[in-house]
């Protein structure tokens, strides 16, 4: 177990190398320069600046020197927001995609749980047409229609009221934050809906179900004990990396929401060519994604006793 | 296990389970909407605090596109920085709301030939308490030249005597012709003439800076809001990075009593029009700015849509580095002859306020009594399709060409580019028989593209930077580094140095008329249209202040009028 642990980390760091490699140079390969601005300047000042910013050195050099300096977790300054240390920037801002990831994820499991093992229960009839529809909707919609349209539904609301029931935008209390992680939560609830009819499905007639059945147990403790426990394991399997990825795919609510949250930061760097703020949110995101898979593999190895970590 | 199995297990047996499923979602949806009714109740019950333009408590919330990258005056190139920076900062002189030049900081001023003397005002003060000197003044200009501050708008100095040397590291920072006589007199000595100069010190890079402050934040100067010593009508209040920005009347500025408003609200920051959109729809906001994509949804609901001219001109610039198919001066004029700015901003753009345009001087800028495009009209021009044609065939003979290869158009990534992209691809193909290759890329790639010279056409545009008819007439002169399109000409060279050289406003104003002469008979660029800027506003939100050249939005007039005033 703890070799396996130990193998799955070293694995885990030399991903996030490669992939703050793999972005260093795909980045420093666009044509630009985060120093290129609207207004011109003479060829010496650019210079200047070159050199203040050290672009002015081989970039196999400048590799070097961001590698070593990123070991020791300073990721800079950034060029765009130029008072503002990348660190601090990362800090502040993943706080709110957190809070807002978190929020989303747990109404997305709970909705999906619910909503799939009814779907099961109704297999076939109407309760189960009606959400598989909803569901296929839910995964096929992208989630800035649904930002777009879950803003304007407020708008009218909120004017059919005539008081702000949930705010349109912007960040700070409980109220800011139901509508943005419900948008953002929707199309893991959907998968997680499907996923869950399915295993409930398969689940319902296994054997050790029927034998449970036959052996005269109460429906509702074979329900609780035998089908939705079993049922639920692939969910969960799937919920670390979905944390994940609702947390760093969160920035199209960000956008349209307003809220300060660190995926805006990460769009708006890659238009910038901000290198520091992309290389940060880059390796940062890539590490938190590796090892919140990392974490659900060892997890789940003691959930579930039949696997073993080897 | 076949699926007809899973049926007929299935409904069988989990009817007691979906039962207690149907409780669960009973009992899960009752807490829920008690919940909310509860929580509705509660925000009833808070009133409807806070109206986007609030007359109780003198509060106008506001949204930001982005939070200002760089608040130290002496650096701050973006308009974001630039506004916000007008409302906490103030420099010798300031616009009024009529567009009038009056003193800020300085009450008193002389412009001579060669020289500027500005007296300061004694009641002038820092948010700190101490009085604003001619040092915080002299100590800023230094900062902004000084070679290791590189600040982007150091050139803005540059008619000061020795302001370019000393940016260029070749004099020392006291070799500067600015200096302070006392505390409250400030001397100022130009390079060439400057009768413009007044006009110049309304801009933030000339704003003072107290210096002994600067020093206290090593470094961190314009950073966060007790990072910044304010001297402008208001002061920043509170600063969330990425949320939000306050900023609160500063009862420390001399001229107090006309500010009516005590509170501007940045109380959100998107780049999303549709969302600010929506934030004004749910009374949020208090301001914003529509686009031909929202536009459609502003007039539906009956707003009220003001426009102004936000002072930048845009066209079509041309390559003229030799080798270039635009290099040549008839396939230049071939596309000038078929090209219709009206047709471009009227059937194709189609946002009010953008004015179709011949001259790269828009029609704000001031001549030398009135108007400079009443003193001097723009070039006529009519689309000849003909006479195009005609024009081609003699290019394509001088280049040795059968055929024209495609010219590269590069533009920017936004929606609105690469439908005027589309259009003109259509109409030279049409017109000329030219086929246009259109290069779409994000800002800062585009701008490389632009620097390196790797494009035959480019979409662009040129925004003011003071309030003089020399901020747009030095853009092509071969000395300028914002000439991106390298085009070389000693008689429009010659006619700027003319304007440059001289404090006759009648000299100054023949010579650039000559230079928007050779823009268009030289065919420098194609001028497309002057953009204008639509925006809709809080009823009740006054005297808010919209300029070409300045800080805009300008709330610094600005007042909410009593419900129903």
């Amino acid at each position: 177990m703890l070799m396996y642990t130990l193998k799955r980390l070293l694995q885990g760091v030399v991903t996030v190398w490669f992939i703050a490699t793999a972005t260093f140079f795909a980045m420093h390969a666009v044509p630009g320069n985060p120093l290129t601005n609207e207004k011109a300047v003479s060829p010496k000042i650019w210079a200047e600046l070159q050199k203040r910013y050290g672009l002015d050195k081989p970039l196999l050099e400048q590799y070097g020197l961001y590698i070593k300096n990123m070991a020791s977790g300073d990721f800079g300054v950034s060029y765009t927001q130029q008072n503002r240390q990348v660190n601090d920037i990362i800090t502040e801002h993943f706080k709110v995609s957190a809070t807002l990831g978190i929020l989303a994820v747990v109404f997305a499991a709970f909705g999906g749980i619910l909503w799939g093992a009814l779907t099961a229960m109704y297999r076939n009839r109407a309760p189960d047409i009606v959400i598989v529809f909803l569901v296929i909707l839910g995964i096929s919609v992208p989630g800035f229609v649904f930002a777009a349209f879950g803003q304007l539904s407020l708008v009218k609301v909120n004017d059919w009221l005539g008081f702000t029931l949930f705010p349109v935008a912007g960040w700070g209390t409980v109220q800011h934050m139901i509508v943005p992680s419900m948008v953002l939560g929707l199309g893991t609830m959907a998968f997680l809906t499907r996923l869950m009819r399915s295993s409930m499905l398969e689940i319902v007639n296994s054997d050790f179900v029927r034998t449970a059945r036959s052996k005269g147990l109460p429906m509702t403790r074979i329900f609780r004990k035998h089908e939705l426990r079993n049922a639920i394991l692939p969910v969960i399997t799937v919920l670390g990396p979905s944390i994940a990825a609702i947390t760093t795919g969160g920035f199209v609510v960000e956008l349209v929401f307003a809220i300060p949250g660190l995926g805006r930061y990460f769009v708006q760097a890659v238009q910038q060519l901000d290198y520091t703020v992309i290389m940060g949110t880059t390796v940062f995101y890539g590490a938190f994604l590796v090892f919140m898979v990392i974490a659900v593999d060892l997890l789940y190895g003691m959930v579930d006793p039949r696997v073993r970590l080897e | 296990m076949s699926e007809a199995a899973a049926e007929n297990l299935g409904q069988g047996t989990t009817w007691n389970a979906s039962a207690l499923l149907q409780l669960l979602y009973l009992g899960g949806f009752g807490v829920l909407g008690l919940g909310f009714i509860l929580w509705a109740l509660a925000q009833w019950n808070e009133g409807g605090a806070g109206d986007a333009a609030d007359y109780a408590t003198g509060t106008v919330t506001l949204a930001m596109s982005q939070e200002p990258p760089q608040l130290d005056s002496t650096r701050s190139t973006d308009q974001v920085s630039i506004a916000v920076l007008g409302h906490v900062m103030e420099g010798l002189l300031r616009y009024d709301q009529d567009d009038q030049l009056v003193g800020g900081v300085a009450e008193r001023w002389e412009i001579g030939e060669t020289s500027a003397t500005f007296w300061l005002r004694s009641d002038a003060r820092w948010s700190n308490g101490d009085p604003v000197t001619a040092h915080d003044f002299v100590f800023a200009w230094r900062k902004a030249l000084e070679p290791a501050n590189v600040s982007e708008y150091a050139f803005i100095l540059y008619g000061i005597r020795n302001a370019e040397a000393v940016n260029r590291g070749e004099q020392p920072l006291e070799a500067l012709g600015a200096r302070a006589v006392g505390d409250r007199q400030l001397e100022v000595e130009f390079a060439r003439p400057l009768p413009y100069f007044d006009k110049l010190t309304a801009f933030c890079t000339f704003n003072p800076v107290h210096e002994a402050f600067y020093e206290s934040t090593a470094g961190a100067y314009g950073a966060d809001a007790d990072k910044l010593l304010y001297n402008g009508p208001f002061v920043i209040d509170q600063w969330i990075h990425g949320a939000s920005l306050r900023l609160k009347k500063n009862p420390n500025y001399w001229d107090a009593d006309r500010i009516r408003l005590n509170v501007i609200d940045y109380a959100y920051i998107t780049s999303d029009p549709l969302a600010t959109i929506n934030l004004f729809k749910d009374g949020k906001v208090a301001l914003t700015s529509l686009n031909a994509e929202n536009l459609t949804d502003a007039m539906q609901q009956r707003w009220k849509i003001h426009r102004f001219a936000d002072g930048s001109v845009f066209y079509l610039g041309l390559n003229h580095r030799p080798g270039r198919p635009t290099s040549n001066y008839h396939l230049r004029k071939a596309l000038q002859a078929v090209h219709d700015p009206g047709e471009l901003v009227y059937k194709v753009l189609k946002l009010p306020g953008n004015v179709p345009t011949n001259s790269l001087f828009p029609v704000w800028l001031k001549g030398v009594r009135g108007s400079f495009r009443q003193e001097y009209p723009a070039p006529k021009h009519h689309p000849d399709d003909a006479r195009g044609r005609e024009l081609l065939a003699r290019a394509l003979a001088e280049l040795g060409l059968a055929e024209l290869p495609p010219l590269v158009m590069l533009i920017g990534d936004t929606p609105t580019s690469k439908k005027q992209a589309e259009y003109y691809q259509n109409l030279f193909k049409r017109k000329l028989g030219i086929d246009i290759k259109i290069d779409a890329q994000i800002f800062k790639q585009r701008l490389a593209k632009m620097t390196s010279g790797d494009y035959d056409i480019v979409a662009a545009g040129w925004g003011p930077d003071y309030d003089d008819a020399m901020t747009f007439a030095d853009l092509f002169t071969s000395w300028n580094e914002n000439n991106r399109g390298r085009y070389a000409n000693p008689v429009l060279d010659a006619a700027v140095d003319v304007a440059r050289s001289s404090n006759d406003p009648q000299t100054r104003m023949d010579a650039i008329a000559k230079v928007q002469k050779i823009i268009y008979e030289d065919v420098v660029v194609l001028t497309q249209f002057e953009r204008g800027s639509v925006y809709v506003a809080h009823p009740r939100l006054r005297g808010v202040v919209r300029r070409s050249v300045g800080t805009d939005p300008d709330y610094t007039n600005a007042w909410i009028a009593p419900v129903g005033g």
